[in-house]
């Protein structure tokens, strides 16, 4: 197993992750679904990337095409899925599944679905090892009671003959992140983990997620709505709407200067306490997401844009505003023109 | 009873020492066990405000929700509307001052019904009113929640989540009531969807001058919405005060440690640690003294074994707090 189990992050340079123009289309009655459409993103190793965006954005589909774990009849399709070297979308079945628990593992939002009401926690947690790995069963539970100690659970021994019924939910949350690390993945993909756990819980399992991930240099895809949580915990963010990315930036540049209209809407449509005087109307974004079922055309948010005007009706390119900071808008700019950006991009934004 | 009724009351909703008992076990096996959902909980909330609780899964938010509506009746204690007791008031009675407004407006709402009809049953219900009448009523209730007009023949399957909740407002608005008890109303929503409800929940009150009791765990929406605060926690208000009082200066260790865990979108904060421990607690098993001291980092061995009690409500409305320390 030691042979496995690497001390921190990995020195090659190349992105862990590396998406390019991902599309996921589903049949459904009315015709196709594109709950994704076209999308492009990296992650690095050992990083914490949060994919925000609101129900139906395809943020969920996203993470369950890069795991591999959406139904026979889903048309996906990637220029790129590259995941450490291997081309997701080329390997075969048996190949994909020796990669799910082992190299990239999930924890899902639910945690009373996602483990088995029949088999005990000790069960559950060896099995992922065991599947993967040649180790014994006795080697197997000693991990499983390490990893349980290290997301704080006490008296991890007599844990495992336990079922999940008889844990709380912030508890079986922790037994989901245990199980996850059980193989010591390179990729997480946490998909709103701590959306049906209680406040107090959240804030708790979030630190326990961040603080593991920098101990064991896991890189982490954090799927949620909630711009609270990405506040505190991502490193970069990529904001998804309509089944695309709109927006992509590292934390601190996403909720200072964020430059999709959309992504302005969602910061400031929350009432956040010192800011939003109480009582006092919020700033909601007027209208729904538009249908993905059939072809969308042009800006997919220009029907709740206070800013759309007649070339929204053509579909904005992503446009890098800084290196590290980029936009899929046409009013998007370039706050400090820097020579990294193309000249017709720069041409582009002084047309305002 | 008469009596109050000829001089208004001030309180559009009194709790007076209100508790919810359920039975656990008594089969096979199982020895018979008491599980107070709600205990010994007083509380008042002025006519034309917003009264906030908050408290974890489990402490009893819902069950107290369900007292005020009638949909399970108190094993102690009353609960006065307008200065009347519901207690003996038949359901039917009750739904024409307190209508409720679910979290989940997908299940809150009948499939096989037309939104017009979904609207217009409280008035087929309690009112005399022509068929005309209550179509008219149901339009202009439309109108007032930002729904067009055709929605009356569309099924809540053909709307959006956020225009289902604004039907589920709707409907609990059309017999003008009293109180709303509006339950997690915008946790099933996305937050661009928020905003919008929240604002009209707004304006609505404003309208009509409504009382409502907003259960939530959202605490950056408890603040920008309530007038007063009530924090539960296993079954108890440990808690209650003005807005301003509870978030300016918050006096029991869980009030504060909720507060702290409310994560603001501010990247320059980290997440915070509220050392509650892990345990979570069990209801039909409350700890003995203060229920809160096992997770409580302040807590000292008086804490174990006395437990603090609440300052009755008195009338200037002075912020209540149940810990030895406060």
């Amino acid at each position: 197993m030691s042979n496995n189990i690497s001390t921190g992050i990995t020195n090659t340079s190349a992105p862990l992750l590396k998406v390019t123009n991902l599309q996921v289309k589903l049949p459904v009655a009315a015709g196709t679904l594109n709950a994704v459409r076209g999308i492009d993103f990296e992650v690095q190793r050992g990083e914490m990337l949060c994919i925000v965006g609101e129900s139906g954005c395809g943020k969920s589909m996203t993470s369950m095409a890069l795991m591999g774990l959406l139904p026979q009849r889903a048309n996906i399709t990637a220029s790129q899925l590259n995941f450490d070297g291997a081309e997701l979308l080329s390997l075969t079945e048996r190949q994909r599944s020796g990669l799910r628990g082992s190299r990239m593992a999930m924890i899902f939002q639910e945690p009373m679905t996602a483990l088995n009401p029949a088999y005990t926690l000790g069960n559950q947690l060896c099995e992922v090892l065991r599947r993967h790995r040649k180790v014994s069963r006795q080697q197997a539970k000693e991990r499983a009671i390490y990893l349980l100690g290290k997301v704080g659970i006490s008296a991890a021994e007599e844990r495992l003959d336990q079922y999940p019924h008889q844990l709380s939910g912030g508890l079986r949350q922790r037994i989901m992140i245990a199980m996850a690390l059980m193989c010591e993945p390179d990729l997480i993909i946490a998909d709103e983990p701590t959306t049906a756990l209680d406040v107090t819980i959240q804030a708790q399992i979030l630190r326990l997620l961040r603080d593991l991930q920098r101990e064991f240099g896991t890189a982490i895809i954090f799927i949620t709505h909630d711009l609270g949580v990405v506040a505190r915990i991502a490193d970069r963010v990529a904001v998804m709407y309509a089944g695309e990315i709109v927006e992509t930036a590292d934390t601190t540049t996403l909720f200072n200067a964020p430059q999709h209209p959309y992504t302005q809407g969602l910061i400031n449509c929350i009432p956040t306490p010192g800011k939003t005087p109480p009582g006092s109307r919020l700033q909601a974004i007027p209208g729904v997401v538009p249908s993905l079922i059939g072809e969308v055309k042009g800006c997919a948010f220009r029907n709740r844009c206070s800013r759309a005007e007649e070339r929204c009706t053509t579909a904005p390119a992503l446009i890098q505003a800084t290196q590290a900071h980029a936009v899929r808008c046409h009013f998007a700019t370039s706050p400090v023109p820097s020579t990294a950006i193309p000249c017709e991009v720069l041409h582009e934004s002084h047309q305002r | 009873m008469k009596a109050t009724s000829v001089e208004p009351t001030p309180y559009a909703l009194e709790l007076c020492g209100l508790s919810k008992r359920f039975t656990l076990g008594g089969k096979m096996f199982s020895k018979k066990r008491a599980l107070y959902a709600v205990s010994d909980v007083s509380l008042r909330v002025p006519r034309g405000q917003v009264m906030g609780l908050v408290g974890e899964s489990g402490c009893g938010k819902s069950t107290l929700a369900k007292m005020l509506l009638g949909l399970t009746p108190p094993s102690e204690g009353d609960v006065l509307i307008q200065g009347k007791s519901i207690t003996h008031s038949d359901q039917k009675t009750l739904a024409r001052h307190v209508q409720p407004i679910f979290q989940d407006p997908y299940s809150s709402l009948n499939p096989r019904r037309r939104i017009g009809d979904i609207i217009a049953l409280p008035l087929r219900l309690h009112t005399t009113l022509s068929s005309q009448e209550r179509s008219q009523r149901v339009t202009a209730m439309l109108d007032l929640v930002g729904l067009p007009k055709r929605a009356t023949q569309q099924y809540p399957g053909q709307l959006s989540g956020g225009q289902r909740q604004r039907v589920a407002i709707a409907r609990a608005l059309i017999m003008r009531p009293d109180l709303v008890i509006c339950d997690e109303p915008t946790s099933a929503l996305d937050v661009s969807v928020q905003a919008q409800i929240l604002n009209l929940l707004l304006d609505l009150k404003e309208e009509f001058g409504l009382t409502y009791l907003f259960i939530s765990h959202d605490l950056a929406v408890v603040e920008h919405l309530v007038d007063r605060l009530a924090v539960m926690y296993l079954g108890r208000i440990v808690e209650e005060g003005s807005r301003e009082q509870i978030f300016a200066a918050p006096k029991h260790p869980y009030t504060q440690a909720l507060l702290a865990s409310a994560l603001t979108p501010d990247p320059s904060l980290d997440i915070p640690d509220l050392g509650l421990g892990s345990v979570q607690p069990d209801p039909s098993r409350p700890p003995a003294g203060c229920a809160f001291h096992p997770r409580c980092p302040q807590s000292s061995p008086e804490c174990r074994e006395r437990r603090p009690s609440l300052p009755p409500v008195d009338l200037h409305g002075t912020g209540r707090v149940a810990c030895h320390f406060a």
